[in-house]
């Protein structure tokens, strides 16, 4: 029993990181109906804002300790943050420890700008055009951005911890009855759960909520009759893409601290991002949130090892098993509507 | 001629005289001069265009015709280079016997992903598609090892039984692939001058498979079957109200564009038996799709020129490093040949990914045909009275 | 017409054979030499296959920098590194053979296909007499076997699976880095001093062949000093995130936790047993501990503090006192500007071990550079004194166990030097279980 609970807290865990990227891909696709495989990239850009930000923070002048020597025996230098000499080294310390969270804030106006760029600087050329031109020109775009950042970051993962509050594990088990140690699960992935439950509300109350997020509801169902109600539907499009950024990279920033990011984790998420968006239905936010979770708790599930012991090799595949059982039952996928991306 | 239409006929003789002359069009610089760091007329490289073309013809098939968009169609190829090694494994070191399984391997294969993935069409097919074809390489590189090799490949060894050939050659080594003793990796080499060019029997035989497969797609293309086939991609639903089922077709497509794919991976273990689990991965998937659409979706010749394209920029440009580089600019005051090479340096070498995907997107933004829409371009240049009368016919898109 | 394909083009860019219109088979030409790619009179190409793109693109970058830097060394640029301290003193910074040493470089991006596309590329464009280099042992045992059947010698970079001089050894094959075993063999005894016989570890294992010999050597070797094993279970290669693997660890039973994973996934999988407290539990009463049977001090950086107090083990560290090291460390620091790597070590060792046998030999024939390295012993590499087996092509030397430090000095500084396993102690029969199903067969000289 506590490892069931512990494989469901590990599949929450998983399909919020899932369901986030997944949320801003469908968006997209609903919106703009644009198949955007420079998503991950947007993802690993947010992870990086937060190794930028604690870089910068830990920006640092030279100074020779003569009573020590570096590798080859010359006097050692020693690396001192600016922040020391502005704050002293106790509260320097902590405002590097607290780079993670630092960066959320600056991470969403970096998000959206990029977001805004990328929509007006190029996606918007490519709404008439076939997908597969959309998935050339994206695909593109995210071997740049891949490889932008690894000629300035290199290809090593690069840790980015937590704070030193969040450090540690909370015993469920005691909670719940349980032996200690019987399901403890780390600080800093609760708070990751909370933030993406906190960020997918958010995005569904602003389209539920606003006017703006009616016309944009209006529009993912039919555009050109919004168009000819006279309202300005593209402006509201690239407000959407800048959403979408923004959320893919909030995830990846809180992302950071739970595995080191390096230039290619985008691509390591596309894929499973895509096959979360389509099983969920394309176009169908709910879906895209449902999925999400639904496949993160399976592949937790199907990492037991009472269960690879039965079936060798089901926790490779089982999440494209899934889909494909999902696909074949549900023509649609969980929640999706007629004649999206049939074609 | 041959079944074919004149300007069909034309292009298949431009792309049997392009093969076949290769080994000179692809070695334009002299050996041993700076440039000859851009030629491409050696064996392996020569053999992955046609190869790589073969793959990319037969996508083309399915995707340039039907609309249907596989990201798949890596797992046919990677299931022929297995078929085919196991059949050097355990045959004989001949290929021929190695490229038939492949091809009739990745038939039964394509056929049975096929049925099941073309119950849903757009993006939900392309989903099904990736997600058997990542299966597959997941399986292959972990729990089927035995029979796949898993991470290190399968490999020949010279335990293998090899029933009706020798297990090993007079000096101990493990005999290599030929057709009926002559040696796929054999070349015959010509000096004129400063040139050298490399004649390679592999090359040739594979050569020879493109050409087949090239002219079996113009005969697909320009076939009532064909023609069905776009009618799918132009508007399903309406075929259906004429009582058409559309399914047969473009399983068939999809059987046919996997066979292709058989093939080239046949091809691939024959020129060099190997097989890696990498060739199933969703990014070799992938790198076809690109190729297709780089050159020009539902053109003949388009995947072909997608396919010689990335292969190119994968094999040339990554071996340029930076000692390279400074040899190139030594003629340069220090300073400024410090500056170029540093602005040229993350483009190439290490940085060939970069170059990549810098074309992906110039192409896909000015060339929305893709590189045969480019071609087209520079030929109106050049003939701009004639190109009111004559349109291209062979190299139109399918639309 | 056997053996009659890979070019030769070292020799052609020389001694040109200029007379428009004649055609000479290859094969004739080859027969000259009586091996692929005879390199002319004034230069000698080495291929240098490392993975520039992909995940182990860092690691590839150090491996390139310790070629240039030996190619300096051999052709008597710089300092001369290591040719100071090598025990064979054959080498004299003059090229070789009177060569001038010229170099190729090729882009394996981690995958057997690519590998191999480069390699073939540098032996039939290039002309190059020998390739070497590689990050992993799919790469390895791939390249090998291609070098096998063109003729050419390979020399392994970094390649830990037993598989390399095991099942899929060639003749023409030549690993200086350590397996497996050695590290499983290496690692017991230390574990034995530090945690006691009475423990019950629990198998975190990567699902590929590497992964597969690594746990079957930890286990062996572990089990043969009292331990006893929970639980292994096998992780996929494309994992990113082990916490469903990881949180059920505490709770089984076991009181040690071996993550047999390497690059990426050791980062990953290492981070995340540290976040979930492993680490600061308790476990049957004693503390509980992680153990990581490959360190890779690159790849150990982007776990951060999550290395300190880890066992592992690694066939070189910059901080070895040894002559050879430091003559290493010096001229690599000099250049660069930081410690190198072992993957570093290995690749500068295997150029000046290939150029020594060449020069002993005195022909750049494989077959003579073959019977030159087999049963070679030498010192002064850095390992202590080694022997290159002639059965199996495997070096054997002292391996180092090793600990992620406590409070790390600067970002190189990950990792002290426990204890110096000596060769002995990690040598083993060419015939072991673990080794077994190979042939090495002849060498070939392709020609």
């Amino acid at each position: 029993m506590d490892q069931f609970i512990l494989q469901i807290l590990n599949g929450l865990d998983k399909g919020s990181a899932y369901a986030l990227i997944a949320l801003g891909l469908t968006l997209i696709f609903g919106t703009l109906g644009v198949v955007n495989f420079a998503h991950g990239a947007l993802f690993m850009l947010g992870a990086f804002v937060a190794v930028t930000m604690s870089n910068l923070l830990t920006l640092s002048h030279k100074v020779v300790d003569e009573t020590r020597t570096d590798f080859l025996g010359n006097p050692l230098q020693v690396d001192v943050p600016y922040l020391y000499d502005f704050f002293g080294q106790a509260a320097g310390d902590t405002i590097i420890d607290w780079a993670v969270p630092i960066s959320i804030l600056v991470a969403i106006p970096i998000m959206v700008g990029i977001g805004f760029a990328m929509e007006r600087g190029l996606i918007k050329y490519f709404y008439k055009r076939p997908h597969a031109d959309q998935i050339l020109v994206t695909f593109g775009l995210a071997i740049v951005i891949q490889e932008i950042v690894k000629y300035f970051y290199g290809a090593n993962p690069i840790p980015t911890p937590a704070p030193e509050a969040f450090v540690g594990s909370f015993d469920f088990g005691v909670v719940l009855g349980f032996d200690p140690n019987a399901i403890i699960y780390p600080y800093w992935r609760l708070v990751y759960f909370f933030f993406s439950v906190v960020v997918i509300g958010a995005v569904f109350a602003f389209l539920q909520f606003t006017t703006f997020g009616m016309v944009v509801r209006a529009g993912m169902a039919d555009r050109e009759t919004v168009g000819i109600l006279g309202i300005d539907i593209d402006k509201r499009f690239t407000i959407m893409f800048g959403i979408a950024a923004a959320v893919a990279g909030l995830a990846g920033v809180m992302y950071a601290p739970i595995n080191s990011p390096n230039y290619h984790m985008g691509m390591d998420f596309l894929v499973l991002s895509f096959v979360v968006v389509v099983v969920g239905g394309m176009g169908s936010l709910p879906g895209a949130v449902a999925a999400g979770f639904m496949l993160g708790i399976l592949e937790s599930f199907a990492s037991m090892s009472a269960v690879i012991d039965l079936l060798p090799g089901i926790n490779q595949i089982i999440i494209y098993l899934v889909a494909i059982i999902i696909l074949l039952t549900r023509p649609r996928g969980l929640m999706g509507r007629k004649g999206v991306m049939e074609e | 001629m041959l079944g074919l239409e004149k300007k069909d006929f034309q292009l298949l003789l431009i792309v049997i005289g392009l093969t076949l002359f290769a080994p000179f069009l692809l070695n334009p610089f002299p050996e041993g001069s700076d440039l000859a760091q851009f030629n491409a007329g050696y064996p392996d490289l020569m053999q992955r265009f046609v190869i790589f073309g073969i793959f990319a013809i037969g996508f083309n098939i399915l995707f340039g015709l039907t609309g249907y968009l596989s990201f798949g169609h890596a797992a046919f190829l990677g299931a022929g280079s297995y078929g085919a090694v196991w059949m050097f494994k355990l045959l004989s070191m001949n290929v021929l016997p190695a490229i038939a399984i492949s091809v009739v391997i990745a038939g039964l294969f394509s056929l049975l992903i096929g049925y099941v993935s073309l119950r849903r069409s757009g993006i939900y097919f392309s989903i099904l598609t990736l997600a058997f074809a990542q299966m597959s390489f997941a399986l292959a590189y972990s729990v089927l090892t035995p029979i796949t090799g898993g991470e290190t490949g399968l490999q020949l060894a010279l335990s293998d039984p090899r029933i009706f050939g020798a297990a090993q050659t007079a000096t101990g080594n493990i005999p290599v692939p030929a057709l009926f003793g002559l040696e796929m990796r054999s070349s015959f080499e010509w000096n004129v001058g400063a040139w050298l060019f490399t004649f390679n029997a592999g090359y040739y035989l594979a050569a020879f498979f493109m050409i087949i497969a090239f002219y079996i797609s113009i005969r697909i293309f320009r076939s009532p079957f064909g023609m069905m086939l776009r009618a799918i991609k132009s508007n399903q639903t309406r075929m259906s109200y004429t009582g058409l089922n559309a399914r047969p077709y473009t399983l068939a497509a999809f059987v046919i564009s996997g066979m292709y794919a058989g093939l080239a991976g046949g091809l691939m273990a024959s020129m060099d038996p190997l097989a890696g689990a990498e060739r199933m991965q969703w990014t070799a998937s992938g790198e076809v799709v690109l190729m297709t659409i780089l050159g020009g979706a539902g053109t003949l010749i388009g995947p072909v020129l997608g396919a010689g394209m990335i292969k190119y920029f994968e094999n040339i440009f990554s071996k340029i490093n930076e000692t390279i580089l400074h040899g190139w600019f030594a003629f340069l005051p220090d300073g400024l040949e410090d500056v170029v090479v540093a602005m040229i340096y993350p483009f190439i070498g290490k940085g060939w990914h970069l170059t990549l995907g810098i074309m992906f997107m110039l192409v896909v933004i000015f060339l929305p045909g893709g590189l045969v829409q480019g071609g087209q371009k520079i030929g109106a240049l050049f003939s701009r009275k004639k190109a009111e009368e004559t349109k291209p016919n062979a190299t139109e898109p399918a639309e | 017409m056997s053996n009659n394909s890979f070019s030769r083009r070292g020799v052609l860019k020389t001694g040109m054979v200029a007379s428009a219109g004649l055609a000479l088979p290859q094969y004739l030409r080859a027969q000259e030499s009586g091996f692929t790619n005879a390199p002319g009179a004034s230069e000698v190409i080495l291929g240098f296959n490392v993975p520039q793109t992909g995940p182990y693109a860092d690691e590839g970058a150090d491996e390139l920098r310790a070629y240039e830097l030996a190619v300096e060394h051999l052709n008597g640029e710089g300092d001369g590194g290591m040719l100071g301290t090598f025990s064979s003193q054959a080498l004299e910074g003059a090229g070789i053979l009177g060569r001038r040493v010229g170099y190729v470089t090729g882009d394996t991006q981690t995958k057997s296909d690519a590998a191999r596309a480069s390699a073939r590329s540098m032996i039939e464009k290039d002309g190059a007499i020998m390739i070497t280099g590689g990050s992993s042992s799919g790469v390895a045992v791939a390249v090998q076997a291609l070098c096998q059947e063109a003729g050419i010698i390979f020399m392994a970079g970094l390649t830990h699976s037993n598989d390399t001089t095991g099942k899929d050894k060639r003749a023409n094959g030549f690993r200086h880095f350590f397996n497996s075993y050695m590290s499983g063999a290496a690692l017991a005894p230390v574990l034995q001093a530090a945690y006691g016989s009475d423990r019950k570890a629990y198998h975190l294992t990567a699902d590929y062949n590497w992964g597969y010999t690594t746990e079957e050597a930890v286990r062996t070797s572990t089990e043969a000093m009292g331990w006893e094993t929970v639980n292994t279970v096998l992780t996929p290669l494309t994992q990113t995130d082990f916490s469903s693997y990881i949180a059920p660890v505490l709770n089984s039973g076991a009181d040690v936790l071996v993550l047999n994973h390497y690059g990426g996934n050791m980062v990953n999988s290492l981070t995340n047993a540290v976040q979930f407290g492993l680490r600061e539990a308790q476990a049957n009463g004693k503390n509980f501990e992680i153990v990581v049977p490959l360190y890779s001090r690159l790849m150990a950086r982007g776990a951060g503090s999550a290395v300190a107090g880890i066992f592992g083990s690694t066939n070189w560290h910059w901080s070895l006192q040894d002559a050879g090291s430091q003559a290493f460390v010096r001229s690599f620091g000099t250049k660069y500007g930081f410690p190198p790597s072992q993957a570093a070590h290995t690749c500068y060792v295997q150029t000046l071990l290939y150029a020594d046998a060449v020069t002993r030999a005195g022909s750049f024939n494989p077959c003579a550079v073959v019977e030159a390295l087999e049963d070679f012993e030498f010192d002064g590499l850095g390992n202590g004194p080694t022997l290159y087996r002639g059965e199996d092509h495997q070096c054997f030397k002292d391996v180092l166990v090793v600990k992620g430090k406590e409070n790390p000095e600067n970002e190189f500084d990950l990792l002290e030097i426990v204890e110096i396993t000596p060769v002995a102690q990690v040598t083993y029969p060419a015939d072991h279980p673990q080794f077994a199903g190979g042939a090495l067969g002849t060498c070939n000289p392709g020609a």
